[in-house]
């Protein structure tokens, strides 16, 4: 429903909150942007990797095979120091982005 | 239950990531999938929509291992990348014609990504541009500095050299004579300053026994015609140069650095140079050379003027116009002068020979004179590079062809998408203007080391060697190669992507649109001029190649070059004239009996060496009318034995011996060339006599013929030369006593012997010369191989170049033909699976692959062979003994070009009959 563009700029600053604080695996991270954005957004595989594999190669997010009891092995990843500080910068980014496209586009009330 | 793990190793290409990381990478993927399915169970699905669901989670397996891949590069460029970003982004804020900025900025970076992304593709681009542009900035400096640049003295354009010549003596260039040029110093109004120059050594006192420096000797109106003084003390007066006068030295620049530490103090201090001390009166700038000569020291000619007499014309003459003087205005005055000089300095040539001789002073431009006809090698040589850049040029438009056609899907999506024409446009210049500076930047990389090599081989024929540099001048002429190159192959793939039918584009998938056919005749096009361009070159060197052969079957008038040792020895001690023959001949004796030594002989000068003196002659037999001066022959001074030692057999009669030098025998040896002017044959020669002098008379009898020898070097006709012996008396009645002894006291001795050249060698000559005169250094020690070799700098530096350039011309061309051949292969996999699909033999297939190679072999080879007869026209200057259109050298380049041209055709026609009509018939 939204353009490539939009959500390919803002996938990052996604991934990055849901790991906030938690341990998180590939499906499980696009599960959630599908399931809180109400189904508004979705990552499919294709599109979500590679962006999880270039924040990994930039030090934001470090990802570790795991192997819970009773369940296969999986890659987990979680946010790194350098990560949390992107992820504050992004956020700050957006908030900032969404205001100055808000006083532009919603009429003024002088 | 699917296996997922299994799917995504067959679908998922991971080519791109080494072993444990495809394996991780796989992994993760075939987890997510798994997980997918698995969810969309748990939600009800069915087993076959599950499986559906899961698959949908990747559409393109091939674009998401690119992605990924990509993904793990651009983290790295990140940064780099949003540096360009902020830029455009902080242009386009400004709006306006900047946005233009930020556009042209945009697609270098996607240019310099795409170029990234296909590094084989942007390393064959760069290489050949850089082949292209290096060589012909290279060549181009070497032009520049050598041909084009001006001397590097103020108002080099007012500079002459100074000539006479006596045609009526068969002379066309003459040299200068110390009475002339006095007159010109005194009574030429045309001339600022007027002056003599010579190469000549200096004998310093080394740690090891003397050592022999290189030096030049000048009148005192020498440096005022360079307009060159001193940077400390002064340059030389006239008084200098007049015998009996203190005597004084001015030393170079790097000779003041070296020897004295650069102290100013050294004016007025004493060196001491051939064992007489010189006060020192001034040193020359930095990086001052007379006429190219390298010099250690400047020494003054010393001379008595009153006593000059015209004669002795072997000096070298420069002179300096006056402002606003032509040098036809020049020489008229100098023609009025001659007559003055006659009757000023009487004893040599008198006012009637010179009208015999039709004597006349002749100007050349000073430059002329030091570049000599380097220019003819060189000009050939800059239209060789200049070919290889239209092959570089012609193998990258190929390539960027190829390029552009893969792209095709990609330019019509950005078409179709609105992309204006502009951008196109805009898009492939900024390719190739980018690939033309980057293989620019390469080319100067190239011609840097190139011209390094140079410099330290240091060709000995090429004059101004050290005025070759790469300065403002040659980098322009390489950015406007880069540039214009770059903008012309720019031009090839936009003139396709603004044709391009933008439906069938998008259709097709890229396997192909339009007139393939078209296209396929451009390609074959380019192949065919880089093989003729190749074919060109190949004839140039191939031309070279039996130059070089036939100069060496020529007879040079010696044998075994590498065996003959010759030095130029003087004896200073000896008191009495009449003794120094017999000390030669004793030390020839002495270095006859050095083990190894199989003959030793003396002369004045070698073949090819210099300072041969040269005189009239005059024929008993057929005498000349009364008054008539006889031709002027070449003289040289020998001792007994010189023929055999250099091994110049001897053609009618007998050999000069050291009885015959002892006895002051009145004898001489003619060449063979002379002997069948004058009699026809050699044997009816000997016994004539022949006289030298102002006149006929005072004759001597010619014992014998030797054969022709090639005295100006291999590539010139033979000269004319007269053997004495080296102590005559009554020489020169009428200029001295007829009792007066004339004897060689320098002589040029030849060591024929097994060990030339081996070390140890030189050690033991140099002991008996020195035994025999001491205090006097061996002077000019070198090899008759290494003379010829010099008299071949010429034609081995041209060979060379040319044979690089055709080297670097045929790989280009090779690589060209390849590329052709293996992309048309590509294009039809199809067909050609159809046909052996259809029951053709794998052999058809590769005959037909063969059969299109052959013809643009062979229209390649035609073409060149229609443009090697027009251009190797230029080259004659160069040959020597083989014809511009020789038959055997095209053929032997048409059929090595055709050889190797099939060579390359042989790889892609095998791949094409091993193409499984299968997967032919598959792919689309």
């Amino acid at each position: 429903m939204f353009s490539p563009t939009l959500k390919k700029g803002s996938a990052e600053l996604l991934i990055l909150s849901l790991l906030e604080g938690r341990e998180r695996h590939g499906y499980e991270v696009a599960k959630l942007i599908r399931e809180r954005s109400g189904g508004r957004l979705s990552f499919q595989a294709s599109s979500l990797y590679p962006v999880l594999f270039r924040m990994e190669k930039r030090g934001w997010i470090k990802g570790m095979w795991v192997e819970r009891d009773g369940e296969r092995r999986r890659r987990f990843y979680r946010l790194t120091d350098k990560g949390e500080a992107a992820l504050a910068r992004q956020r700050a980014t957006w908030r900032e982005f969404t205001l100055a496209v808000n006083l532009v586009v919603e009429p003024s009330h002088a | 239950m699917p296996d997922w793990k299994k799917m995504v190793e067959e679908n998922l290409p991971t080519g791109r990531f080494r072993g444990e990381l495809a394996a991780d990478i796989q992994a993760e993927i075939a987890d997510h999938l798994e997980d997918a399915y698995q969810e969309a169970l748990r939600l009800g699905a069915t087993e076959e929509e599950a499986v559906e669901r899961a698959l949908a989670e990747v559409d393109d397996w091939e674009a998401l291992a690119e992605r990924i891949a990509r993904s793990r590069r651009d983290a790295t460029e990140g940064w780099a990348a949003m540096e360009v970003e902020t830029s455009e982004v902080a242009l386009r804020r400004r709006g306006g014609p900047w946005n233009a900025a930020a556009d042209v900025l945009q697609e270098l970076r996607f240019t310099l990504r795409r170029l990234g992304k296909a590094p084989v593709f942007t390393a064959a681009v760069l290489l050949s541009l850089g082949l292209g542009i290096g060589a012909n900035t290279a060549i181009y400096s070497v032009v520049k500095g050598v041909l084009l640049d001006p001397l590097p003295y103020p108002d080099p354009d007012r500079l002459v050299a100074v000539w006479n010549s006596a045609p009526g003596a068969g002379q066309d260039l003459v040299r200068q004579s110390f009475a002339l040029n006095a007159v010109y110093e005194d009574d030429a109004r045309a001339f600022e300053s007027v002056g003599i120059w010579g190469p000549s050594f200096s004998t310093l006192d080394g740690p090891d026994g003397p050592e022999q420096v290189p030096a030049v000797q000048v009148t005192h109106g020498l440096f005022p015609v360079l307009g060159v003084q001193p940077v400390i003390g002064r340059g030389f007066t006239f008084e200098d140069t007049q015998t009996g006068s203190p005597r004084t030295v001015i030393l170079s620049w790097d000779t003041w650095t070296r020897r004295h530490g650069g102290d100013p103090a050294v004016i007025g201090r004493t060196v001491v140079l051939g064992e007489i001390p010189r006060e020192v009166i001034g040193v020359m700038p930095e990086g001052f050379r007379v006429m190219d000569q390298p010099a250690e020291y400047y020494h003054p000619f010393r001379y008595t003027k009153a006593e000059l007499t015209l004669t002795q014309f072997t000096l070298r003459s420069i002179a300096r116009l006056r402002e606003g003087v032509t040098p036809g205005q020049a020489l008229a005055e100098m023609e009025g002068l001659l007559p003055v000089a006659a009757e000023r300095y009487p004893g040599g040539v008198d006012l009637k020979t010179l009208r015999e001789m039709g004597a006349a002073p002749v100007l050349h431009p000073l430059k002329a004179d030091l570049v000599g006809n380097v220019g003819e090698v060189l000009w050939v040589v800059l239209a060789g590079v200049a070919i290889i850049l239209l092959i570089a040029c012609a193998n990258v438009a190929n390539l960027l062809l190829v390029q552009s056609e893969s792209h095709e899907r990609a330019v019509a999506i950005q078409s179709a998408l609105g992309s204006s024409r502009r951008r196109l446009v805009l898009r492939f210049l900024t390719e190739s203007v980018t690939l033309g500076g980057l293989g620019g930047a390469v080319g100067v990389g190239l011609a840097v080391g190139g011209l390094a090599l140079l410099r330290s081989l240091g060709p000995a024929d090429l004059p101004r060697l050290q005025d070759i540099d790469l300065d403002a001048g040659v980098l322009l002429l390489a950015v406007l190669l880069s540039l214009g190159s770059g903008l012309a192959l720019g031009l090839l793939p936009l003139a396709r992507a603004w044709r391009l039918d933008l439906c069938a584009a998008l259709k097709e998938g890229g396997q192909g649109t339009g007139t393939g056919r078209s296209r396929g005749m451009v390609r074959n096009a380019f192949a065919v001029v880089q093989l003729a361009l190749a074919m060109i070159l190949l004839v140039g060197s191939g031309l070279m190649i039996r130059t070089f052969v036939s100069l060496s079957q020529v007879s040079p008038g010696y044998s075994d070059p590498e065996r003959l040792l010759t030095f130029t020895a003087t004896d200073v001690t000896t008191q009495d004239d009449a003794d120094v023959p017999e000390a030669h001949r004793a030390l020839a004796e002495r270095l006859a009996r050095l083990p190894g030594v199989e003959a030793v002989g003396l002369t004045t000068t070698v073949p090819m060496g210099t300072g041969a003196g040269f005189d009239p002659i005059y024929v008993e037999d057929f005498p000349l009318p009364e008054g008539q001066q006889g031709p002027i022959k070449r003289f040289k001074w020998i001792g007994g034995g010189y023929h055999e030692a250099i091994g110049n057999p001897v053609v009618a009669g007998r050999a000069i011996t050291w009885d015959d030098v002892r006895e002051l025998a009145r004898v001489v040896m003619i060449t063979e060339g002379f002997a069948r002017e004058v009699w026809g044959d050699p044997a009816r020669a000997v016994g004539r006599r022949i006289s030298t002098g102002f006149g006929p008379g005072n004759w001597r009898e010619i014992v014998g013929v030797v054969g022709d020898v090639r005295d100006d070097g291999l590539d010139q006709d033979p000269v004319d030369i007269v053997y004495w012996p080296m102590a005559i008396r009554d020489y020169w009645p009428e200029i001295s006593d007829r009792d007066a002894l004339f004897v060689q006291r320098s002589m040029t001795y030849v060591v024929r012997s097994g060990r030339t050249g081996t070390p140890g060698f030189l050690e033991e000559v140099r002991r008996e010369v020195l035994a025999s005169f001491p205090g006097r250094p061996l002077v000019g020690v070198r090899t008759m191989a290494s003379l010829e070799r010099d008299s071949l700098a010429r034609t081995s530096f041209t060979l060379v170049m040319l044979a690089i350039a055709a080297a670097m011309a045929l790989v280009l061309g090779i690589v060209g033909i390849y590329g052709v051949i293996s992309y048309a292969v590509g294009r039809r996999t199809r067909e050609m699976g159809l046909r052996m699909a259809m029951g053709a033999e794998p052999g058809r297939v590769t005959r037909m692959v063969l059969r299109q190679g052959l013809c643009v072999a062979l229209v390649g080879v035609a073409s060149g062979m229609v443009g090697a007869l027009g251009a190797t026209r230029l080259m004659r200057a160069v040959l020597f003994g083989v014809s511009p259109a020789d038959p055997l050298t095209y053929g032997a380049t048409a059929t090595v070009i055709v050889g190797v041209a099939l060579l390359a055709t042989w790889v892609p026609a095998r791949r094409a009959a091993r193409v499984d009509p299968n997967e032919a018939l598959r792919a689309q």
